[in-house]
């Protein structure tokens, strides 16, 4: 079900994707482009399989004993699924935040560095320093960080360790930020913080959203797409989607019908 | 109130007729039964506690063995020569009237030889035993696990007397041969046999607790870590090792302290000669080695050569203890970061 | 391209810490292999032992010279003269003293016994003629075993030149054999190896384990009971924990100091007895088996103590009555494996002289007697090279009841698993 073609240029392409475990189908068909520099929002209920479509995209389902990943995802056109290309190149290159925040038990500071060190992006310390507090800045957190960067990463708060994760995602430089539910375990206050700091990140990086909430999808996000039961079921303008909804799946979840 | 012993019984009886059990559920049938109850109930009681009791009263035995027989040796022997002297030569004596038939009792080469032979049991179990738990943890299909896992454990399992005649019988005779081929003077009896085949021992101690301690590093900082590009091997050492390294300590401090007690695998393949050096194709003695040097053959107590053997197993008793309560501070400690 | 430089790199780096582990667990299952292969390498040889076929006179002119056929003549008759009688006829050319003591020490002290056996059994045979397979000495047995290399120097050889021909001799006439070696089963230790044999050790074990059986499993249920079930949440039960934890992991050798100072010395037991080493053991296994026990009743599920509770059973009632019998299996598995433990056990032991040189098989918890790692250690501490089979032979039948011991555990464990 490719979209109705919009002016915008595609990231990353989905076609035909299934996706099973074991003998168990999760993902059936989903065709989805992700458009640059965008934030797309994959909504649906519990198991519907959002999460599992997010973690094609940087191949963290390879992880997991007895999966399997058909048809092709391409992101700027080559297969990323194909064998000459690389993981580990991959994932730097699409980096992913996480329900729960994640920190290393090490300092914020090694946190941060931590992706850049195995890549070998800074030749010498002042380019790491640059880059944590480069990611820092934009993770929003350097005001609060900056006095104590050899504090333990799981010293901060629920917020701000989140933050941090995402400092450390960015701090590789990467073009896609794949975020499952990032704010889930976190309150209100906080919450808002990372969706000011999503939008913000729009414009450098190209960003897909997995949220439980549709509030958040809404205020997020400009494309969203719907799962349910493991079928790709609408995608379109978030505005579209949630204001007239085509299919009478997505109407009665946005509703609160099902969920 | 019936207890259920008596509901089983009565269960007939109320199936076929009510009228016994209005009996059995009177006021004074419930008064005589409980006071029944009581009477062997509270014997019971005591029983179990006594039981448990009894593991307070070895500990407290053992301590007070020890110390008695020490205290009567440190009488005769002084704390500082025991425990500083070099020179240790329990039965010098030719005759019972002569000057110093007690011997010389400097425990301190009996201490380097034990720290020797741990060291190199730990220098081998340490990386063999930390690998393999690394590999059936992080790399191993759960078929692979599930039969590798239980191979290994059964080295714990094995009685030591079968490492000793490995070390003695096996490893030390080709040892020797093997220094005499390159030319290096291995002694039959070296510390480097006694501390490998003590090294295999303790594999299981270490991989084990290890493997376990892995396991428990939550996998979301493994996923964050592979998230951001870094191969399995860099994850493992830049995450998950320094995530689980209480936990490896305090299994290789559990493993020094099994290395340090261990009896007869030093007996049948470590020397009785006390020698002071840190080489180890040499031959060493051990603590362990020595008490059962002290305390087997000819004998007569209250010597001091059968109180020094009782010295020496204070000695060991202190440190492996210390060594124990240690590693399991850690591991709780650690258990309570990730629990 | 530095990329593609830097990423082959660590790749590289990847396998390799990946070898490392494999290697690492290839090797610790090689040291297994290895200790289990040179056991049965070396000891397989034990479990079949050298006869020489004998033409045996039961000269009554030597064995009842006063004409008397009572028993007690006939058992201290001079039975080694018959068979030196015997090696005599066969090599006639040997005349000289020392040479014929060497011709005698071909023949096992265990020949002997065996024609004094017959000869007790049946006194008739005094005055005829029969050949008998003998027990042959242990340096033939080794020799014919191929243990002993004929071309070594004399002096470091135990059977030497004038005797190795004998033997050549008697093995050209078809008058050697190697049996299955049933006193290994049945004999108690001894100098000699070709007699010694393991049935004292496993019966010294077996006392020793009934004892330990008898204390530590009782004791240890009663325990794990009352920490489980009953002990009020205080530092006293606190201590209790840490102390049991603490003792588990007490190195074997300080158990058998306790012995020795308590059981030997303050009590005044009986040094070599299985009791006295069976107490040893039990309070070595106990901290094992209050564990295992504990973990056994944790897993009975509260909903079963509540039920009995809730039909008004006392704590004691529902105790005895609903857990232990739930929590059995998973009590004896940690038993056996106890038990598993202190068979293999011998440091302790040495404390408490059941290290003793001890020919006769013992018959009661009282008697000295030795254990099967002891006997083990004994061995591999003799001078005689042919004790080396005995002993990894004695290593095999060791091994035997181990895993026998863990199988039944595992048996018993799959048996009776419950999923609540």
């Amino acid at each position: 079900m490719p979209e109705s073609r919009i002016n915008l240029h595609v990231k990353a392409l989905a076609r035909a994707v299934n996706v099973f475990y074991g003998e168990k189908q999760a993902l059936s068909g989903i065709n989805l482009d992700i458009p640059e520099n965008h934030v797309t929002a994959l909504i649906g209920p519990s198991g519907c399989g959002k999460s599992t479509f997010l973690r094609c995209l940087n191949r963290m389902n390879d992880i997991i004993d007895g999966c399997r990943v058909e048809g092709s995802i391409t992101i700027d056109g080559a297969d990323i699924y194909s064998k000459e290309q690389d993981v580990v190149q991959l994932r730097a290159r699409v980096g992913m935040v996480f329900q729960k925040p994640n920190p290393f038990p090490k300092s914020i500071y090694e946190n941060v560095a931590y992706g850049p060190r195995i890549h070998g992006m800074a030749a010498n310390k002042k380019q790491l320093d640059d880059i944590v507090i480069d990611s820092l800045t934009r993770a929003g957190l350097i005001n609060e960080v900056n006095d104590r960067l050899d504090a333990p990463g799981t010293s901060l708060s629920g917020g701000q360790q989140q933050r941090l994760c995402i400092a450390r995602a960015i701090a590789v430089r990467p073009e896609m930020i794949l975020m499952d539910e990032p704010c889930s375990a976190l309150d209100p206050i906080a919450t808002a913080r990372i969706e000011e700091l999503i939008d913000e990140l729009r414009d450098n990086f190209t960003i897909v959203i997995v949220t439980h909430s549709m509030q958040q999808a809404a205020r997020v996000s400009q494309r969203t797409a719907f799962f349910h039961l493991g079928e790709l079921v609408e995608t379109g303008a978030t505005e579209q989607i949630f204001t007239n909804p085509r299919d009478s799946r997505t109407q009665a979840y946005i509703t609160g019908r099902i969920g | 109130m019936p207890n259920s012993d008596q509901v089983q019984r009565a269960y007939p009886v109320l199936v076929k007729d009510w009228g016994p059990a209005s009996a059995v559920f009177s006021d004074q049938g419930f008064a005589r039964r409980r006071w029944w109850r009581a009477l062997w109930e509270q014997p019971v009681y005591g029983l179990l506690v006594l039981s448990s009791a009894l593991a307070i009263a070895t500990t407290v035995g053992i301590i007070l063995s020890l110390l008695f027989e020490s205290l009567q040796f440190f009488h005769q022997v002084s704390l500082t020569e025991f425990l500083f002297g070099l020179e240790w030569h329990p039965q010098t004596a030719l005759r019972a009237d002569q000057i110093g038939s007690s011997g010389s009792f400097g425990a301190v080469p009996l201490f380097t030889g034990t720290l020797l032979i741990s060291v190199i049991a730990l220098l081998t179990a340490g990386p063999i035993g930390l690998f393999s738990a690394i590999f059936l943890a992080e790399y191993a299909t759960k078929h692979i696990r599930d039969v590798v896992k239980p191979l290994l454990e059964i080295l714990a399992g094995v009685p030591t007397v079968i490492y000793g005649f490995f070390a003695a019988l096996i490893v030390a005779p080709s040892l020797r041969d093997a220094g005499g081929f390159l030319g290096v003077g291995i002694s039959s009896e070296s510390a480097l046999a006694a501390g490998a085949v003590m090294g295999v021992m303790i594999i299981p101690i270490v991989s084990s607790l290890s493997d376990d301690v892995i396991a428990s590093v939550p996998g979301s900082l493994r996923e964050a870590s592979l998230s951001l590009g870094a191969t399995q091997s860099e994850t493992i050492r830049n995450v998950v090792l320094p995530a689980a390294l209480p936990g490896i300590v305090s299994a290789m401090l559990l493993a020094a302290s099994r290395a340090i007690g261990e009896t007869m695998i030093v007996v049948m393949a470590a020397g009785l000669s006390a020698n002071l050096t840190a080489n180890p194709f040499a031959a060493v003695t051990t603590i362990t080695v020595q008490i059962v040097g002290l305390l087997t053959g000819d004998q007569e107590f209250d010597s001091p050569k059968t109180l020094a053997a009782f010295a020496l197993g204070l000695v060991l008793f202190v440190v492996t203890l210390c060594l124990n309560i240690t590693a399991l501070r850690v591991v709780k400690k650690y258990r309570e970061k990730y629990d | 391209m530095a990329d593609k430089a830097r990423l082959r790199r660590r790749y590289r780096a990847e396998r390799r810490f990946r070898w490392y582990g494999i290697s690492a667990t290839i090797l610790g299952l090689l040291f297994l292999g290895a200790i289990l292969v040179s056991t049965v390498v070396l000891g397989h040889s034990a479990f079949r032992q050298t006869y020489i076929k004998l033409d045996i006179f039961f000269d009554p002119k030597i064995l009842t010279p006063d004409g008397k056929t009572d028993p007690d003549t006939l058992r201290q008759a001079n039975y080694p003269a018959v068979v030196k009688f015997s090696l005599r006829e066969m090599f006639p050319s040997v005349t000289k003293r020392n040479e014929q003591r060497q011709l005698f020490s071909l023949v096992s002290l265990g020949a002997s016994d065996s024609l004094r056996e017959q000869i007790t059994a049946n006194p008739a045979l005094i005055g005829s003629r029969d050949s008998l397979w003998l027990l042959a000495s242990d340096d033939v047995d080794q020799f014919i075993k191929g243990k002993i290399r004929p071309n070594a120097p004399e002096n470091e050889r135990q059977l030497n030149d004038l005797q190795m021909q004998w033997v050549h001799e008697i093995v050209a006439r078809g008058l050697t054999n190697l049996r299955f070696n049933a006193a290994f089963f049945t004999n108690g230790d001894s100098r000699e190896p070709e007699i010694a044999g393991i049935l004292g050790a496993a019966k010294g074990s077996f006392y020793t384990l009934l004892v330990t059986l008898v204390l530590s499993f009782p004791i240890g249920i009663m325990a794990a009971l009352y920490l489980q079930e009953f002990a009020p949440k205080n530092r006293i039960t606190d201590m209790i924990e840490v102390n049991i934890s603490n003792l588990a992991a007490v190195p074997s050798i300080v158990f058998g100091l306790l012995g020795l100072a308590v059981f030997l010395n303050f009590f005044g037991l009986p040094r070599s007895a299985p009791l006295v080493g069976g107490i040893v053991l039990a309070l070595m296994t106990l901290p094992t088996i209050i564990i295992a026990a504990r973990a056994a009743i944790m897993a009975v599920p509260p909903s079963i103590r509540e039920a009995a509770l809730a039909i008004g059973a006392s704590p004691m009632q529902t105790a005895l009555h609903h857990v232990v019998p739930l929590a059995s299996p998973g009590m004896m598995t940690g038993a056996i494996l106890g038990m598993a433990r202190a068979l293999g056990e011998s440091a302790p032991l040495l404390m408490i002289g059941m290290v003793a040189f001890i020919a006769d098989v013992p018959q009661g918890i009282m008697e000295p007697a030795t254990v099967l790692p002891v006997q083990i250690y004994l061995w591999a501490d003799s001078p005689e090279q042919a004790f080396v089979e005995k002993l990894a032979a004695g290593i095999m039948v060791l091994l035997t009841f181990l895993v026998m011991m863990n199988l039944l555990a595992v048996i018993l464990r799959r048996r009776f698993e419950q999923k609540w």
